[in-house]
Order: C-alpha cells, then sequence, then structure tokens
C-alpha cells in the first residue's frame, strides 16, 4: 500500500502554484488548495487512474468569524484502489462566498453541497440544484451553523401559531 | 397495486398512450388524460419510515422524476453538540438512528479517541465488538422485518421481531434501556457483562442461525419477493461510490468496503469473517448480503465471546475518563473529578479528525474539529441515511409508483439520522 503523503506530493508537483499547505494529524492527511484550484483538483483526484479517488466521503464546512478568509469547505474522498483516504479544503471570504461546485465530479456532492449551504450559506457555482435541505425552503433568518447565530434561534419559532386545544365534548347527563 | 416485473427503462407501450388511439374505444368515454402527472408522497406515508416528503412526477405509473424533501425531523443536533462537552452528546448520538444507538455511540466515541489520541483496554474492544455486531443484527432483523412488510409479507415481521426483541431484552439488562442505550463512554464502555448476560448471549447465538433460516426460506425463493426485489433499484458499481453510497447498499454492487475489514477497529482484526458482496446491485442483492452479514455477525460475536480477555472495561485515564459512581460517592477526589469534567470538560489538542464506522446502514463517520477547549469546534456527522436519499432520484427512475416502497426501503432509511 501506498503512503498517502505520497499523493500529497503528486498534487504539490502538479499544482505548485495552488497546495498552500499540507497537514498531517493522527495519520489524517489533508490539503489546504486554492480556492480558484478546486475543481481541478478534485478532477485530478478522480480521474488520474493511479490515484483513482472514486468514493466521496463528506463535505463540510467550518465557519472562523475572525479571520479574513472566513469559511473553509473541506471534502474528503476515499480510493477504493489504494485503500486510502485524503481530505482537501479551501477556504472562502463571507463577501465572495461563492467556490466551484464538484457535484460534476462526484455525483454524492450534490446533496452535500446543498446542505453547506443550507447550514453556512456558501454558494456552490455550477451547482444543479441549489435549494435549502433541511430547513424550510421559506426559512429567512440565515443560515444556522454560523458561530454568530445564536443556539436558540433568531425568534421565528416564537411566532408560530398554536392551535387551541379542542374544548371537552359536551355530552348530557342523562347520556353518560 | 399490482406486483411489477423487473423493469430498467420506461416502457413507451405501457404509458397508457395506446389505449385511446385503438379502434376498441368507446366513443362515449372520455379520453384518458396523458400528461405528466405530480404526486406528492408523505410527509405522513405509512411506509417512509419517520417523515420524508416524496415529490414524484408521474407519467401514467412510471416515475419521471423523485425528488425528496427533508428536515422534518432537524433538531440541529451539530449545533447542540458545539455548545456541550464531548461526554454530554454521547446520548445526542443515540437520537440519530434511534433503532440502533450503542453503533451510533460507537462511532462517535471512536471519534474523541481518535482525535485525544486515547488506548482503550482489550476487553473494552471485545465488548464493544460484542454489543455492536448484536446492534447489527438488531439493525439487520428490523429492517428485514419493515421491507418485507411494505412488500406485503407480513410473517416475516413477526418473526424478525420476535427475535430482536431478545436482544433489546438483553440490552435491557445490560444498561437499563431498549433503544436510547448510551452504554458506550470515551475510554471504554458503562458497565461490564455479567456471567447471566454472557450465558443469554451464547444462547441466542447458538439458535440464532436456525432462525435467519427460518425467515429467510419465506422470501428467498419467494415468487412475490422476487419479482418484487429482483432487478429493482439498479445501481452500479461505479454510479454508488460516486453517489458515496457505503454498506449493504454499496457492497450490493459488488464493491467490496467494509471499515471493519480494511481499516480494523475494536476486536475485528482478530477474528476470521467475511465481507459478503452482491453483484448486480439490486435490491434482492442488497437483501442477501444482509442476510449474510447477520450470519457473519453470529461469527463475529461467537469468537469474541470465546476469546474475550480479562481486565478493565474503562481506560485508566483520569483526565479524560469519568471516575465511577461508587467511588464519586465516597471519595472527595473523584467528586471534584467528575464535577470539573462534566462542566469543563477535558482539553483536547487542536487539530481536526475524520473517523469512519461501519455501522449497518453504512459508514457512519464523525468529523471533529476541535480549537483545544472542552467541547467541539465543528462537529459534521457523515449520516449514511441522507447521502443515500441523495441517490434515490437516479435510482428510482423507470420504475412504477409502486416500486418506491421497496426502494424506500432498500437503503434502511431512518429520517432521525438522515435530518438529524
Amino acid at each position: 500500500m501506498n503512503d498517502v503523503r505520497a499523493v500529497a506530493e503528486r498534487l504539490q508537483r502538479q499544482f505548485p502554484q495552488d497546495v498552500l499547505a499540507v497537514t498531517e494529524f493522527r495519520g489524517d492527511l489533508s490539503v489546504m488548495i486554492r480556492k480558484t484550484a478546486l475543481l481541478q483538483v478534485g478532477r485530478f483526484l478522480k480521474e488520474e487512474p493511479d490515484l483513482n479517488f472514486d468514493y466521496i466521503v463528506h463535505v463540510s464546512s467550518v465557519d472562523y468569524p475572525t479571520e479574513p478568509e472566513r469559511f473553509e469547505i473541506v471534502y474528503e474522498v476515499y480510493s477504493i484502489r489504494r485503500r486510502q483516504r485524503i481530505r482537501f479544503k479551501t477556504r472562502v471570504s463571507e463577501a465572495d462566498g461563492e467556490v466551484d461546485s464538484l457535484s460534476s465530479v462526484w455525483y454524492g456532492a450534490n446533496f452535500m453541497e446543498r446542505e453547506v449551504y443550507d447550514m453556512m450559506g456558501i454558494r456552490f457555482h455550477g451547482h444543479p440544484d441549489l435549494r435549502r435541505i433541511l430547513m424550510p425552503d421559506e426559512y429567512e433568518e440565515g443560515f444556522p451553523l454560523r458561530k454568530d447565530f445564536p443556539l436558540q434561534g433568531k425568534g421565528w419559532r416564537d411566532t408560530f401559531e398554536f392551535l387551541e386545544p379542542p374544548a371537552a365534548p359536551s355530552v348530557p347527563r342523562e347520556a353518560r | 397495486m399490482t406486483a411489477t416485473g423487473p423493469t430498467t427503462l420506461p416502457d413507451p407501450s405501457l404509458s397508457g398512450r395506446q389505449g385511446q388511439t385503438g379502434s376498441a374505444r368507446r366513443p362515449d368515454l372520455p379520453l384518458l388524460r396523458t400528461e405528466e402527472m405530480m404526486l406528492n408522497m408523505g410527509p405522513q406515508h405509512p411506509a417512509t419510515h419517520g417523515v420524508l416528503k416524496m415529490i414524484l412526477d408521474l407519467e401514467g405509473e412510471r416515475i419521471v422524476k423523485a425528488t425528496p424533501v427533508m428536515g422534518f425531523l432537524h433538531r440541529g443536533v451539530e449545533k447542540l453538540a458545539e455548545h456541550g462537552t464531548y461526554h454530554q452528546f454521547i446520548p445526542h448520538t443515540d437520537r440519530l438512528d434511534y433503532v440502533c444507538a450503542m453503533y451510533n455511540n460507537f462511532a462517535y466515541v471512536r471519534a474523541v479517541e481518535k482525535l485525544i489520541d486515547l488506548k482503550v483496554p482489550p476487553r473494552a474492544e471485545y465488548l464493544r465488538t460484542i454489543v455492536a455486531e448484536t446492534q447489527r443484527i438488531i439493525g439487520h432483523l428490523f429492517w428485514l422485518g419493515t421491507q418485507a412488510l411494505d412488500i406485503g409479507a407480513m410473517t416475516v415481521f413477526f418473526y424478525t421481531f420476535r427475535d430482536r426483541e431478545i436482544l433489546l431484552d438483553w440490552f435491557n439488562e445490560l444498561c437499563g434501556a431498549r433503544l436510547t442505550t448510551t452504554w458506550y463512554r470515551i475510554g471504554g464502555v458503562e458497565r461490564d457483562f455479567t456471567p447471566e448476560l454472557i450465558a443469554k448471549l451464547s444462547k441466542f447465538i447458538e439458535e440464532f442461525p436456525a432462525k435467519i433460516d427460518e425467515c429467510n426460506q419465506l422470501l428467498e425463493k419467494n415468487r412475490i419477493w422476487l419479482a418484487r426485489t429482483q432487478g429493482i433499484a439498479v445501481i452500479s458499481a461505479e454510479d454508488a461510490l460516486s453517489f458515496g453510497l457505503s454498506g449493504p447498499t454499496l457492497r450490493g454492487s459488488g464493491v467490496d468496503y467494509d471499515l471493519r475489514k480494511y481499516e480494523p477497529y475494536a476486536a475485528y482484526g482478530d477474528v476470521e469473517w467475511s465481507v459478503p458482496l452482491g453483484r448486480n446491485g439490486d435490491t434482492y442483492d442488497r437483501y442477501w448480503v444482509r442476510i449474510e452479514e447477520m450470519r457473519e455477525s453470529c461469527k463475529i460475536v461467537r469468537q469474541c465471546l470465546e476469546r474475550l480477555p480479562d481486565g478493565p472495561y474503562l481506560a485508566d485515564a483520569p483526565t479524560v475518563v469519568l471516575p465511577s459512581k461508587d467511588k464519586v460517592f465516597t471519595t472527595l477526589e473523584s467528586m471534584i473529578i467528575q464535577f470539573k469534567l462534566y462542566t469543563q470538560g477535558f482539553k483536547t489538542p487542536r487539530g481536526e479528525i475524520y473517523c469512519g464506522t461501519e455501522a449497518h446502514k453504512g459508514e457512519l463517520g464523525f468529523y471533529i474539529v476541535s480549537d483545544g477547549s472542552g467541547h467541539p469546534y465543528r462537529l459534521k456527522i457523515r449520516a449514511p441515511s441522507f447521502i443515500h436519499l441523495g441517490a434515490f432520484d437516479h435510482m428510482a427512475r423507470g420504475y412504477m409508483i409502486a416500486d418506491i416502497i421497496t426502494i424506500f426501503g432498500t437503503y434502511d432509511v431512518v429520517m432521525g439520522e438522515c435530518d438529524r
């Protein structure tokens, strides 16, 4: 079995300008790449015959509100042939808030990116169906997994109308 | 609804257009409406196993497009995780896939142990493996019963729930709860097996393979079952991988991907068992994979019970592991540790990890980002049910409306995990 670090080195050779950092923690390797290269790196990992990262594990996002490039988008992919997994991520600022969608590379990214959009409000360029997925379509309070969103919500729930409990049926005394 | 044969592509001769052009049509009858119809199915349909809505675009009885609408059970579990300590999140994981709480606990505590690099004593690893595999049997029995019931075979449901009850009662004796168990702890498990529990489980494991056969002989060559499952919801290995499917749904397509085998954890590396693989990627193959997995689970549990090592069932790591209750009530130091761990949590190193565990539905993963404090900075749950529904449209197109129920069932979706 090849070492997964070889994959990172391969990426560094292929995209010398765009691989910003390679970190390893507890055996998990993650590669930070420039936002503009996301789609190329994804295609390269999937389609290069000896890499062949064909299985998409998850797409996540992390919010760092104090940093200039606020959002981090995380993709994790696995290669059935190599039996290895690798994580690649990119950063985007709040003003920009858009990255390329990888749903054309891995079909599963479609739903996973929709969830990221729903929860953090990062838009995916080229996504076929970018709508909310877990929150209601008409939800207007923002994006609940951002760090500045309060745990209790912003009050929308308190405006719900509740149905009055039905009055107890009046039964005639003789019928009891 | 009528039973449908194996189909792959919409057949225009069956779409209802032929009937109106034939000369046999009586002129006094109104024309059949032939435009596409949109049908809302759910969220309270009994076969959706929870609250899931499907918007189906239909041409006659054929499905042209299926759009899942979910989120009816969204509780914001990932947000809640950021506001509690690592210990406090364990009961929340029970409520993800609420029919198989043990495996959710297991997947979560493994992820935290990877983050803090904590070694678990060997006895705890074996206890964990045994309980996880009994949970897998429960999950597959539950799936088999409900899938057969949805398709119309009622007896199987009673057989599987009878056996499931035995194991749920066993859980009850082990930890005091049948479904929301919270038995796994960071660093080990909550309590040890008693000799009675081991005896009961050994007896069950001896008898269970015959009971699988009992259920299976009702279905394996049943003509209705074959007609309703063979060639339904076919997905190729390549597409299944690209959609991120996992577990029996992926192995039914013949992809050899089982984390228990290829990234062995707990005691899975020490025992002998094999990974059953399907061939055609249809509903029948996925059913066969699950039946075989139950037999493999029996093998794993039997071997683990035979080799169960002695020793502690919780790691000796007082900065992380909660002290035992009898010490908390008798010594001051343990009381202080307990208080500190519950109010502040334990310190974790900065970093991020992903840890996937092979639950019975698929790869249940936790992606945890830690900022060094006592609670997760970000916790993302990779829920197999959610990801499987992403492939629903792809797998349902071209089939009849009666097959929708089968296709739902074949993923083994639980909405508590899907919506989080």
